[in-house]
């Protein structure tokens, strides 16, 4: 919110936020996980959007954080999700010479610029928004009256873009029904006959006095059974053993429900 | 000067005596099979009534005055370019006059001849269409009025000899002798383009009339190289020195287009042209030496040649080239020689076509054997053929009182008033000549039988012998008539000009050793060939009857001298052609393919090598921009 | 300080999505560099508008964000089936136009 001129609150926001962005963007890049390279950027576009902010664009930079960060992002590490980590993640470079190149196109490409902007824009004044922004009352409400004035075939258009785009993603990643769907009947019949076991694990500790994860269901004859222990702990042999004594009071309850009720 | 006589009256008919056999040539060649049956009478019929129209320009131009015997019919404005004039004219004098006479009347008898020669041929409805269309060539050649007018009967006799010897073309020896001729004679036509260039640059004009009357104006070296280019020229149509290796080969023709052709007509069109450029040799006494050197030459060559064949054709060959010799040695001896080598021109033309003719009958009785060790005794079987090949014999060896003996001794005669060493020369040429002659007919109608066993000699049909008989009483007496009935000389005095020399010694001394070497020359051909048993099998001679049979190594010359430097120059330019222009055509292509593959690399499939390609090329072009807004 | 400053890091910022992209082989990783260099470019309009002092470039900035969300949807679709068939996600493996 301020003029033309860069005041000294500006210049500190902008060296902190400008920092913070070209680590996020360093980080995206470099990272070995393709989830932490989405929160890289995450962290890139919200440094961005409070940029944006400092430049006299509020509804911009909500907009950043609200469509882009929010939206976008996520809808990133939801495909992420579907994908699943991929030898494509090694950084082992294959194409020769690509890496090379690269990294020196991107600091010539990089140097060009600043090369460039330097020369032209740095004498420069700048104007500042805060006549734009009173033009109308306020940023929105110039925002508006631009889109809706001379912009406005470019925002129908960009509304026939989503649209379009939208019915391009259902389209692409539709999948076609080959068979017909698999009855429940089928299904369970699949469960019983691939021979494995067909209903829920029993969960820890039932029947026992503790129901710790690490502590097996006992079985109706007492014995332990191992199903029921979740596996990291199975596979470490993580299991408490059970005192005999309560083996016995399980018994023995048991005998006592079986005499009262017919036989069980 | 002579003065130039419009062509009326009957003089108007000029055109039509080319015209009959050039018509009888187009229908008889393109109306085709149709008119298998009567064509070869069409043929004949058209020739007769070119010498019947020819006979009467005689008699009309022998009435007119001898000042204005010279007639020019314009037929045709033809090339008229600038200052380049060539019209399609024809003039008729005393010169032309004798050769119409002879291509017409020798043509028409040979052109009967041919009716019952080639009565058996499926194809001789086209040899009569080119035997027309000989004529009309020749006739073309000899009533020119100017040079170019002339190169085109030069060529298109050029052209009717090329069919005419290859006529049976599914021979390869006559498909090869036809193109030899033609290409030798090839050599020779460039020498007469080159001299009507140069007769055109130098006088302006290349009409007979424009060229002889400015003759003597222009330079002694021009004229001599005009002259020796026209001396090349001769030498190849008239097979003489050094162009004469096609003759021998061109007998492979049939018999009537030796005799015709290669005896009587084509072949001395080379003396026609030296005789009819008489004002440019007079005023070139290097090109005229050079003329009768050639001739000396070739005199020696053609009898040499001849007598060591076997073929009774090729021997007939070597002797005409020979005797062409004689008449070119003459011409070449300038205003003395030049009646007397048109006068032995037309007595040989008739007694050589009458010996061909004759060659042409016994073969025809002998299954066309042409191996004179195959013939002997044939004096009985074959009379009347016997009878006019005597005839000839007699006129060809220069016996008294036949043909030959008239012209050929004034040539002798002749070259004694120039030079005893080549009278001398020209005498001992002579007692060659009847030797081979001698041998020829010892062998062919004396001394025992040689038949083949399936021979049967017979004599030829009167269609046959009738222009054999005629042409024989030509031999006996054309040579009389044309010195004591009309006076050859005073008759082409006016054209070749005329001047007799006198000599140390009278003429009747030349003509009686003439006579008495001619003699001793016919003795021993008879006693080696007619006394003595002739093998049937050819023995191997001495190192020159070896080298005579060789045609005295001509063609080995040929093909050293031109045959294989233009093979290794072929070679060498086909060899460029493939090595470096297809090479390097080749080489762009595998240029473009090296090129291909070394740049399909790029197309790696990965999306990150084309992204770094687009990142580099936008680094590219913001280059270019900060450039431009840093200048 | 200058305003100018924000377009430099703008600069920066595209230059290291621009990296990214050649550099990591998970489309999915690629795809979020080119997020980044789209955001980068919208920090440079906001900047611009600023300097300019019309909103147009924040119309513009608009305008980009829905668009990249429009090209989000629709490439991760993409990217979602090429996996189901090629069980991969690696920018790599489709190089079929290769020679």
């Amino acid at each position: 919110m301020n003029g033309g001129a860069v005041g000294i609150g500006e210049a500190i926001v902008f060296w902190v936020s400008g920092t913070l962005a070209v680590i996020g963007a360093l980080g995206m890049v470099i990272s070995k996980k393709a989830v932490h390279s989405a929160l890289f950027i995450a962290l890139t576009m919200i440094n961005l959007a409070i940029l944006y902010v400092a430049n006299a664009a509020p509804f911009l930079g909500m907009v950043q954080i609200i469509v882009y960060t929010g939206a976008v992002m996520m809808l990133f590490l939801f495909v992420l999700m579907v994908v699943g980590v991929d030898s494509s993640d090694s950084l082992i470079e294959t194409i020769k010479g690509q890496r090379a190149a690269a990294f020196l196109l991107g600091v010539g490409f990089s140097i060009l610029l600043i090369a460039g902007i330097g020369n032209g824009l740095m004498e420069t004044s700048s104007t500042g928004l805060d006549a734009a922004n009173a033009a109308q009352g306020g940023n929105v409400e110039g925002l508006a009256a631009l889109m809706f004035g001379p912009y406005l075939i470019a925002f129908e258009v960009t509304a026939a873009l989503l649209i379009t785009a939208a019915m391009g993603a259902m389209i692409l990643t539709h999948r076609e029904r080959w068979m017909p769907k698999r009855t429940q009947r089928e299904l369970s019949q699949e469960r019983f006959a691939s021979g494995a076991h067909p209903g829920q694990l029993p969960a820890p500790g039932v029947y026992a006095r503790h129901n710790a994860v690490d502590t097996p269901a006992l079985l109706p004859d007492g014995s332990a059974s191992d199903m029921s222990i979740p596996e990291p702990l199975r596979v470490r042999d993580d299991i408490r053993d059970v005192d005999p004594a309560e083996i016995d009071e399980v018994r023995q309850l048991s005998a006592d429900s079986s005499g009262e009720d017919d036989g069980r | 000067m002579t003065e130039i006589v419009p062509a009326e009256g009957i003089f108007a008919l000029l055109w039509v005596i080319i015209a009959l056999p050039a018509a009888g040539a187009f229908i008889l060649l393109f109306a085709g099979r149709r008119t298998n049956s009567w064509g070869p009478i069409l043929g004949v019929l058209t020739v007769v009534a070119s010498a019947v129209i020819s006979v009467l320009m005689l008699l009309a131009l022998m009435d007119q005055p001898a000042k204005e015997r010279t007639v020019v019919q314009n037929v045709y404005d033809w090339v008229f370019v600038g200052s380049f004039q060539a019209s399609f004219a024809l003039q008729l004098d005393q010169l032309s006059m004798v050769f119409v006479l002879l291509i017409t009347i020798v043509g028409a008898l040979i052109h009967i001849y041919s009716l019952g020669y080639m009565s058996h041929d499926p194809d001789r409805r086209k040899f009569f269409g080119y035997l027309n269309l000989f004529v009309a060539a020749m006739l073309v050649l000899v009533l020119a009025n100017n040079y170019l007018l002339l190169y085109v009967g030069w060529e298109g006799v050029g052209l009717a000899s090329y069919l005419l010897i290859g006529f049976w073309q599914h021979k390869p020896s006559a498909a090869a002798a036809a193109k030899k001729a033609f290409v030798i004679n090839r050599v020779g036509d460039v020498g007469l383009s080159l001299a009507i260039m140069l007769i055109f640059v130098t006088f302006g004009s290349i009409t007979f009339q424009d060229v002889f009357g400015q003759a003597s104006d222009a330079s002694e070296g021009t004229l001599t190289a005009i002259g020796l280019l026209l001396l090349l020229a001769a030498a190849g149509k008239s097979a003489q020195f050094p162009l004469q290796a096609w003759l021998l080969d061109a007998m492979e023709g049939p018999t009537p287009v030796s005799a015709l052709i290669h005896a009587a007509t084509m072949v001395t069109a080379g003396v026609y042209l030296i005789a009819r450029s008489n004002a440019i040799y007079d005023a070139a006494a290097w090109a005229a030496t050079a003329v009768v050197v050639v001739g000396l030459i070739t005199i020696f060559m053609g009898a040499i040649i001849g007598s060591a064949k076997d073929d009774i054709k090729k021997s007939l060959a070597g002797s005409t080239m020979s005797q062409i010799g004689y008449m070119v040695f003459a011409a070449g001896l300038g205003p003395i020689g030049y009646v007397y080598a048109i006068f032995h021109l037309l007595t040989h033309g008739v007694f050589k076509a009458g010996l061909f003719l004759g060659a042409g009958s016994v073969m025809h009785g002998m299954n066309d054997n042409v191996n004179m060790r195959r013939y002997g005794a044939l004096r009985g079987v074959m009379g009347v053929t016997f009878v006019t090949f005597m005839a000839g014999y007699l006129a060809i060896i220069g016996i008294p009182p036949f043909a030959g003996f008239w012209s050929k001794d004034e040539i002798i005669h002749a070259a004694f008033e120039r030079n005893a060493i080549i009278g001398v020369a020209a005498i001992l040429a002579a007692g060659v000549t009847g030797f081979y002659m001698t041998r020829m007919i010892a062998m062919t109608f004396f001394g025992k039988k040689r038949w083949e066993d399936d021979a049967h000699p017979h004599e030829s049909p009167s269609v046959m012998t009738i222009p054999l008989v005629v042409l024989a009483l030509g031999s006996a007496f054309l040579g009389m008539a044309l010195l004591f009935w009309g006076d050859i000389k005073d008759w082409l005095k006016p054209v070749v000009g005329y001047e007799s020399v006198p000599t140390p010694l009278p003429t009747s001394f030349y003509i009686a050793v003439t006579l008495i070497v001619v003699i001793i020359g016919a003795i021993i051909g008879w006693v080696m060939y007619a006394r003595r048993d002739v093998p049937m099998e050819a023995p191997t001679g001495n190192a020159l009857t070896r080298a005579a049979r060789q045609d005295l190594y001509g063609d080995a010359v040929n093909d050293v001298l031109v045959v294989q430097p233009t093979y290794r120059a072929a070679e060498m330019v086909t060899t460029f052609d493939s090595k470096a222009v297809d090479g390097f055509v080749n080489w762009t292509g595998t240029f473009v393919g090296d090129l291909a593959r070394r740049l399909r690399r790029s197309q790696s499939g990965f999306v990150r090598s084309y992204a770094l390609s687009m990142v580099g090329g936008a680094l590219i072009v913001a280059l270019a921009l900060v450039l431009v807004a840093l200048s | 300080m200058n305003p100018a400053n924000y377009v430099l890091l703008s600069a920066v910022l595209f230059s290291i999505g621009a990296i990214g992209v050649l550099v990591r082989r998970n489309a999915i990783i690629v795809f979020m560099s080119v997020e980044l260099m789209l955001n980068a470019a919208n920090l440079a309009f906001v900047a611009f508008a600023r300097m300019n002092g019309n909103l147009d470039g924040q119309v513009v900035a608009f305008f980009v964000m829905v668009v990249a969300a429009a090209e989000v949807v629709v490439g991760l679709a993409i990217i979602v089936t090429i996996f189901r068939t090629r069980r991969s996600a690696s920018i790599d493996e489709p190089n079929l136009l290769k020679y």
